[in-house]
């Protein structure tokens, strides 16, 4: 990859308000090269989305979330990829993965409460054709989040001078 | 009762910078760019592996020079690094950060009444140290001009028949300066037609922005003449494991380790574990350090032109050196109001060698908000003193 795309998309993950005035100092390239850049990369998919990351937590919205383990039987030709673009389509599915190990798709589902988790997995992922067993695992705390660590370490004490 | 105190020890000038420790501890809030330290943590896997050894019972002296297997790495570290070569056994000591790296050299090297050249602005220990070897400092200045570089004009004009060592720090600390290939072949006939030995501090080695670290010993003709001094504080953000080290010819070495065995016995064990560790997987992680010191330079240096405080691009260390001239106020003057006014801490130039006055070391080891406030503040103050 071009080391000028590297920075800026490292810069944007990191925090996707940087105006671009200040990017284009970072990455040490013009104004108008970082427009042009992020426009292509934007173009070709590579950045798919701008976003927040939320400790709902804190903001006084404890959603319950929870990661669900799918044992699937693959189809012939299509394999995984049919029954997983069924299962993106349900909003409550945040993330989800095909994995390698003792179950096949694992899902990141968030919901209002632990009962509606519990109806979302029996009623509608469980019955689903080719499914063949779920194990549901209710997240109880997040301590980082892509990247961002949630709970807060004191800061060591420097002092504010040396040579 | 008698007064105690040594000639020597009476003899080193009090530190320049204690008055700013007392003012800081008044003013609330400040943002600090006066501290020549990583703002990073050491990578997590280097304290694990330390917490580890400890743990399991690694808490002895270990050989004089260092434990062979930290010996070992250095050796090969500096090989695939640098492209300089040195024996593990008889030519790398593992010393108490180079600061004490930096003191037994210098003690190994100098006689009564020998001068030694200090390239300076630079870190203020080298003069102190020479003084108490029972040497004379000499100061060469670099200049803004030359990109703080050391110059062969400036160099000649100070060797004298007495003269016997010169001691430089490159990347350097204060100004950010450093000495490419070409510079050092500059001054090399200088060094050889004199018969001069070359300390060099290379502590920043690792934090090169444009263009990789150049280590003076690489060139053949000052291979058995230097004496590097390198260390993990900076680039591995280890500055209190105080590990440094220090590679010279076998017959400087071993004179240097006479010395460091009486003064400091062997480096911690712990640090060692844990600098061993750096070098075998901390490189992934050192890498993203310095690139994020590339970025907060960009930002910093920008901003400081942008105020008017001219400030050439630094292209090693993590020190922006603007001038102040600009604001009619002399560095010392600049530092105390600044740091009075907006609470912002920065290191009067002067201090750190004549050829300092006028400008302000400002470390850009902080995070980047940090950097975007101290610039905002120091936007402000100049603004209060047009």
């Amino acid at each position: 990859m071009d080391e000028k795309n590297r920075i800026l998309l490292q810069l944007l993950e990191e925090n996707c308000r940087t105006p671009l005035s200040e990017l284009a100092v970072l990455a040490e390239v013009s104004e108008e090269d970082v427009k042009d850049r992020i426009d292509r990369l934007e173009a070709a998919g590579a950045i798919r989305r701008y976003g927040a990351v939320v400790d709902w937590e804190r903001a006084g919205d404890g959603n319950v979330a929870a990661v669900i383990e799918l044992k699937v039987s693959p189809e012939r030709d299509f394999g995984y990829d049919r029954i997983a673009e069924r299962l993106t389509r349900f909003p409550q599915v945040r993330s989800l993965r095909l994995m390698t190990g003792i179950y096949d798709l694992q899902l990141l589902v968030a919901g209002p409460s632990m009962h509606e988790i519990a109806r979302f997995v029996s009623e509608q992922i469980a019955p689903m054709d080719r499914i063949r067993e779920t194990a549901t695992h209710i997240i109880m705390k997040t301590y980082k989040e892509n990247g961002t660590t949630f709970a807060e370490r004191e800061e060591v004490d420097r002092l504010p001078y040396s040579f | 009762m008698r007064d105690f105190v040594s000639e020597r020890a009476r003899a080193i000038p009090p530190s320049g910078i204690r008055r700013f420790f007392d003012i800081a501890q008044t003013v609330e809030d400040v943002i600090s760019l006066g501290v020549g330290e990583p703002d990073f943590v050491t990578p997590w896997c280097v304290c694990e592996a330390s917490i580890y050894s400890i743990e399991q019972g690694s808490t002895a002296y270990t050989s004089n020079k260092g434990t062979p297997q930290l010996r070992d790495a250095v050796s090969r570290y500096l090989d695939t690094r640098f492209n300089t070569r040195y024996d593990a056994e008889e030519e790398i000591i593992v010393t108490c950060g180079v600061s004490e790296a930096a003191d037994i050299a210098i003690r190994a090297v100098v006689d009564p009444g020998d001068e030694v050249l200090v390239a300076e602005p630079c870190y203020v220990s080298y003069t102190p140290c020479v003084a108490l070897a029972g040497g004379v400092p000499v100061s060469v200045p670099c200049r803004a001009e030359d990109e703080f570089r050391l110059t062969a004009d400036a160099l000649a004009e100070r060797i004298t028949p007495r003269t016997k060592v010169l001691v430089a720090n490159f990347p350097n600390n204060p100004t950010g300066g450093v000495m490419q290939e070409a510079d050092w072949r500059g001054i090399v006939d200088l060094l050889v037609d004199h018969d001069l030995l070359l300390i060099s501090d290379e502590v920043y080695a690792e934090l090169t922005y444009d263009g990789g670290h150049f280590s003076p010993a690489k060139i053949p003709e000052l291979r058995d003449r230097t004496i590097t001094l390198n260390g993990f504080s900076k680039a591995f953000a280890m500055t209190g494991w105080r590990i440094g080290y220090l590679c010279a010819p076998p017959e400087i070495a071993a004179a240097a380790l006479k010395i460091h065995q009486y003064v400091a016995l062997c480096a911690p064990v712990m640090g060692q574990i844990a600098a061993y560790e750096a070098l075998r997987i901390g490189e992934a992680e050192k890498d993203a350090m310095v690139r994020e010191y590339r970025l907060r330079r960009n930002l910093f240096v920008d901003g400081l032109n942008k105020l008017g405080l001219s400030c050439h691009v630094p292209k090693g260390a993590f020190y922006a050196f603007p001038s102040v001239e600009s604001t009619g106020m002399n560095d010392t003057e600049f530092a105390e109001a600044l740091l009075r006014e907006q609470h912002v801490a920065v290191v009067p130039g002067s201090v750190l060698g004549p050829s300092g006055a006028g400008h302000v070391r400002c470390a850009y080891a902080v995070s980047r908000d940090d950097l975007k406030e101290a610039l905002s503040r120091m936007g402000t103050f100049l603004e209060s003193i047009k």
